[in-house]
């Protein structure tokens, strides 16, 4: 068993890599990390271009080719690739355009969830005081109770509208920037540059602009990513309750809901949205991850 | 002994101040909704009918009178009536509360028992094949959302292979399936919080001097490295026992599971004010008791984190 274990090792590093890419020559990114971000830029590509890269309408209805299973092979000249839904939508159409629901709320919950986020955190960490008590309350109030419960509350209460879906998602993550940032600025306002500033008559305005948020804008950008993967599943999630996006615009969440009710005649509906979700979910964390090693390897443990 | 009860008054007021913030949150979201006596009447009820019920419900008083007597009622312990229900929210919260608690251990178990080993192997095997297939298991694990993980198990597991039963509640073959849903995350992270706690504590200077005095191997990792990974392994365990509370309320509705989480979203359909309230309330007020038992686990495994 000891031989197994080796001495003293470096900081616990990113696990899905091999070890042979750690041995590559610092800056090179490695290759898990490349398909993660070439599947992004994909799936950006894709959504963006939907209307011109989806084969079919994605809410064009057809009585024929209803629960149609996937397929390579074109029946009345028509191939569903994934199949069609239980009302003869094209599953592969959908998949597509839903992709631009996750991503636009997804990335919209992030800036609003960021900027109230920051704006709280670097507030109270440099004004201190009972700034940073009253925010530090609020935080933990938020972390002390199932925020999904109010989340689909609230949507239920002023219906599910994109604007609601943004606020509600982005504020259920601002607690996560606004404690890194608060820990950070606290060390940040008793360097001797901020004092220096200070001394020549900067604002405070000016110091935190110029000087404090350069130095933690590395965190921001790997908490934003990793907020991103988690705005994107809480979307769905409140899409298979029924709280998303409303038919007949196709969102993944959706359509996993859609699909529940035929899960034992048509697996393909509930199954390839899902899969994508996942995978999306799965790549977004991971560059979260890989950011965070690159840009601030002391984030690591939050 | 003196900066013990400080500490420990400090943690409880802030627990509290949660609570009414809670509560008080609740309440204006679901004030915003508007006036569900409509709702609960015929649509041909006579206008004065409806006017009757809005007094009896206390629905016709000024808001902050309905907020006060809100909070007056809720330090009593009641919650008001059910308007869905027609007994008090209470009891009827409760009587679904042993269905969420049961579904909330067993996952809780069936993580703990299952991540804890494979965490601690994953580190002691270091770089090898076991330790990239468990960490790549606890990296899905973590991705893939819950209700699609369900759904996957669903059609794995009951659909195809007819092992287990897709929904409801009753024997144990009905439990599995969101047992193991639930507990899906929180079995990868602390599966990867163990196999990182143990590595950093591998590489302490006292496991190299046990290794080096000849204890054996076993030993080394039993008694010196488990007893020092104990602290965040714990801390993290006993905190994702309460975000497994919040994940109940998706895989409630995906199994019909008929716990509070999926009370809960149908109270909020039904616009049962009182019983959202009151399932709300008592979420977070089991999370908030969890976080301060987890305060008072910290100290009593780590002198160094008692205050002095």
């Amino acid at each position: 068993m000891a031989s197994s274990i080796p001495a003293p090792v470096p900081a616990d590093t990113l696990l899905a890599i091999p070890p042979a890419a750690s041995l590559r020559r610092r800056g090179r990114i490695p290759w898990p990390v490349t398909c993660g971000l070439a599947f992004l830029a994909a799936l950006v590509i894709t959504a963006v271009m939907a209307p011109w890269v989806a084969p079919y309408d994605p809410v064009r209805q057809s009585l024929r080719a209803r629960l149609a299973p996937p397929t390579l092979a074109a029946g009345d000249g028509r191939v569903h690739l994934l199949g069609t839904d239980h009302l003869g939508r094209d599953v592969l159409s959908r998949v597509i355009h839903g992709g631009r629901v996750s991503l636009v709320v997804g990335f919209a919950a992030v800036v609003v969830g960021g900027l109230v986020g920051a704006t709280l955190g670097i507030l109270a960490g440099f004004q201190g005081g009972w700034i940073d008590t009253v925010v530090m309350t609020l935080a933990d109030a938020q972390l002390a109770f199932p925020f999904i419960l109010l989340a689909i509350g609230i949507i239920a209460v002023l219906g599910p509208s994109f604007p609601t879906l943004v606020v509600v998602i982005g504020l259920s993550g601002w607690v996560a920037y606004t404690r890194v940032l608060r820990s950070q600025v606290l060390v940040l306002r008793t360097r001797e540059f901020v004092d220096a500033i200070r001394g020549l008559g900067g604002s405070p305005l000016r110091v935190i602009l110029g000087h404090v948020l350069p130095n933690v804008l590395s965190s921001l950008v790997v908490i934003a990513t990793l907020e991103l993967g988690r705005a994107i599943v809480l979307e769905a999630t409140l899409g298979f309750l029924g709280l998303g996006i409303q038919p007949p615009t196709p969102s993944w969440g959706g359509m996993i809901h859609e699909g529940r009710e035929y899960l034992d005649s048509a697996w393909w509906i509930s199954t390839f949205p899902g899969l994508v979700l996942m995978l999306t979910s799965l790549v977004v964390s991971r560059t979260g991850d890989w950011f965070r090693d690159v840009l601030d390897p002391t984030l690591r443990g939050e | 002994m003196r900066a013990l009860v400080v500490f420990l008054g400090l943690r409880l007021l802030r627990a509290l101040i949660a609570l009414w913030l809670v509560s008080t949150v609740v309440f204006v979201v679901m004030r915003l909704s508007g006036d569900p006596t409509p709702l609960l009447l015929p649509p041909d009820a006579p206008h004065a009918e409806i006017l009757r019920l809005r007094t009896e419900l206390g629905l016709d008083r000024p808001l902050p009178v309905q907020y006060l007597a809100f909070l007056a009622s809720l330090l009593r312990g009641d919650f008001g009536r059910s308007i869905h229900f027609r007994e008090p929210a209470a009891r009827v919260v409760l009587g679904y509360l042993p269905a969420t608690l049961e579904l909330g251990l067993a996952a809780f178990l069936l993580a703990s028992l299952i991540a804890l080993p494979v965490g601690l192997l994953s580190a002691v095997r270091r770089n090898t094949w076991i330790d990239h297939v468990v960490m790549t298991g606890a990296l899905v694990g973590q991705a893939a959302p819950t209700f699609f993980l369900g759904i996957v198990f669903i059609l794995v597991l009951s659909l195809q292979a007819g092992l287990l039963p897709t929904s409801g509640r009753g024997e144990w073959r009905h439990l599995v399936l969101p047992a193991l849903t639930l507990g899906a995350f929180a079995m990868a992270s602390i599966a990867r919080l163990t196999r990182s706690a143990v590595l950093e504590v591998l590489r302490a200077d006292y496991i190299r001097t046990a290794r080096a005095k000849g204890v054996p191997e076993a030993l080394v990792v039993i008694k010196h490295t488990l007893r020092n990974a104990a602290l965040p392994i714990v801390t993290i365990t006993a905190l994702q026992f309460g975000t497994l509370l919040g994940g109940a309320v998706v895989t409630e509705t995906v199994f019909s599971w008929p716990g509070m989480g999926r009370l809960a979203v149908q109270s909020i359909y039904n616009r049962d004010y009182p019983v959202v309230q009151c399932a709300v309330f008592l979420s977070a007020l089991v999370f908030i008791v969890l976080n301060f038992c987890v305060d008072l686990l910290y100290g009593l495994l780590d002198p160094r984190a008692r205050p002095r």
